[in-house]
């Protein structure tokens, strides 16, 4: 195995990073690579369009948004969710990448969840797809471990007072997934109908299922 | 000894900016490109998610202030390329010989990707290491943190919960260290969990008496609470 680091030649910092020698505007930049790297044979752009297909159509928040509807109607797969999500999840396909290993936290009166990764930008990309700017933003990592409250704001939601915040910072290879409360007015509803309420935000934690007539969700009157 | 991506509780970065309803997906075509790239390098084999994250923590500061975050993909990408002598320097300045790459055979094919992104990496491992604590123990994390294997390497105790008192809500199995994943000393397994701090071990002035932060952390970050510790 090629050791990083260990070798005399190769130190951690590099005083003349390689990537310098690439053209400094960065669309340029992945141009610049993609046709060396092409032209080598070391990467294949059909397969490049097919990754950014999959991302782009395929996998997104509507994984997950039916993963909380079904959560929502059936008490028996709600159960099974958070208690072991992973062979749930992979029943349902929605196994793969940077989703490998999921736990899905709860959220109830009493506790709010927010997922962050403050060191790089974890995210679970077979439920939610590719994650969003402000996820990926200094201003998210920095502040949302630190002030959740003020970072809801930022969001518009406002939390009760009797609602303690529990902020996970993804630092390993686990990955979560909010289930939000049900909104309240949403009980004769079936599971495309949920679906369509749960945005990705609130599966992130940085908003509240939507009410059923398109208003914001009420996080005093939902029953989860 | 910390690095400008260890950014968790950092003062002075402003408001988050939600994006709008509907907005893209990628920005732009070239984000959704250099996203492609990196995964599709990923197929040659040559290095590991571990080293790949190290790879951007170890652009110098004033870079990875200045980059977007697909410029820093991108740009993590070219040195980890160059670093695993998958190319040369002179490749970078356009100079290559355009010759057949020896790793062409292991170039991800489009027919392929579906099945390469469905199958993921896993991280957990069986692992000699036996599990020191359970759901409920108070656990210290460790202080000075840093990566306790190579001076200024990668680790995943992030500055802000160093030398914090927390307990362990929830045990994941083991799972490959960063901390040697990362410079290429093996996967070196070990038990990790996720562990609560209130905010107030974290914060000087915590926004909320009952909220509380969660991390997952290894086990050799951690050490027995002591007694009569909050």
């Amino acid at each position: 195995m090629w050791a990083l680091g260990q070798a005399e030649d190769m130190p951690h910092d590099h005083s003349d990073h390689p990537h310098a020698l690439l053209p400094s505007d960065p669309a340029l930049r992945v141009k610049a690579l993609e046709t060396i790297l092409t032209r080598k044979g070391l990467i294949d752009p059909a397969a490049l369009d097919e990754i950014i297909d999959t991302y782009q159509n395929k996998i997104g928040p509507q994984n997950g948004a039916r993963v909380i509807a079904r959560a929502w109607s059936d008490p028996a797969f709600k159960e099974a969710i958070l208690a072991d999500a992973d062979p749930v999840l992979a029943e349902l396909g929605y196994y793969g990448r940077q989703g490998e290993h999921m736990v899905v936290v709860e959220n109830t009166p009493t506790q709010h969840n927010m997922v962050v990764c403050t060191l790089c930008s974890c995210y679970p990309w077979p439920l939610l797809g590719i994650p969003p700017g402000w996820y990926k933003s200094d201003a998210y990592r920095a502040r949302a471990v630190r002030e959740p409250r003020k970072v809801l704001a930022d969001f518009g939601v406002t939390l009760p007072a009797e609602t303690a915040v529990r902020v996970w910072d993804s630092t390993a290879e686990v990955r979560y997934l909010v289930l939000p409360m049900r909104p309240s007015g949403s009980e004769d509803l079936d599971e495309d109908a949920l679906a369509a309420l749960v945005s990705r935000d609130s599966m992130i934690g940085t908003a509240l299922a939507s009410a059923p007539s398109g208003g914001s969700g009420s996080i005093t009157g939902g029953s989860s | 000894m910390s690095r400008v991506h260890d950014m968790g509780g950092r003062f002075g970065d402003g408001a988050v900016m939600p994006d709008a309803p509907n907005a893209p997906i990628f920005a732009t075509d070239w984000h959704g490109r250099a996203l492609a790239v990196t995964l599709a390098c990923g197929a040659l084999g040559k290095w590991n998610i571990d080293i790949s994250r190290h790879a951007r923590e170890r652009l110098s500061p004033k870079d990875y202030s200045r980059f977007s975050y697909y410029e820093k993909w991108i740009s993590a990408l070219a040195d980890l390329l160059v670093e695993t002598g998958v190319l040369t320097r002179e490749d970078l300045r356009g100079q290559d010989d355009a010759s057949v790459h020896a790793l062409a055979s292991k170039a991800l094919r489009a027919e392929a990707v579906a099945a390469v992104l469905a199958k993921g990496g896993p991280a957990n491992r069986d692992s000699r290491i036996t599990a020191s604590f359970t759901p409920g123990d108070r656990v210290k994390t460790r202080h000075p943190g840093g990566s306790a294997l190579v001076d200024g390497g990668h680790t995943r105790l992030p500055g802000y919960a160093t030398g914090a008192c927390g307990e362990i809500l929830l045990q994941h199995g083991a799972h490959v260290l960063p901390d040697s994943n990362a410079h290429g000393l093996g996967e070196a397994p070990e038990p990790l969990y996720a562990v609560v701090f209130k905010a107030s071990e974290l914060w000087t002035h915590p926004e909320h008496p009952k909220d509380e932060v969660v991390l997952d952390l290894w086990q050799s970050y951690l050490e027995p609470a002591p007694e009569g510790a909050e």
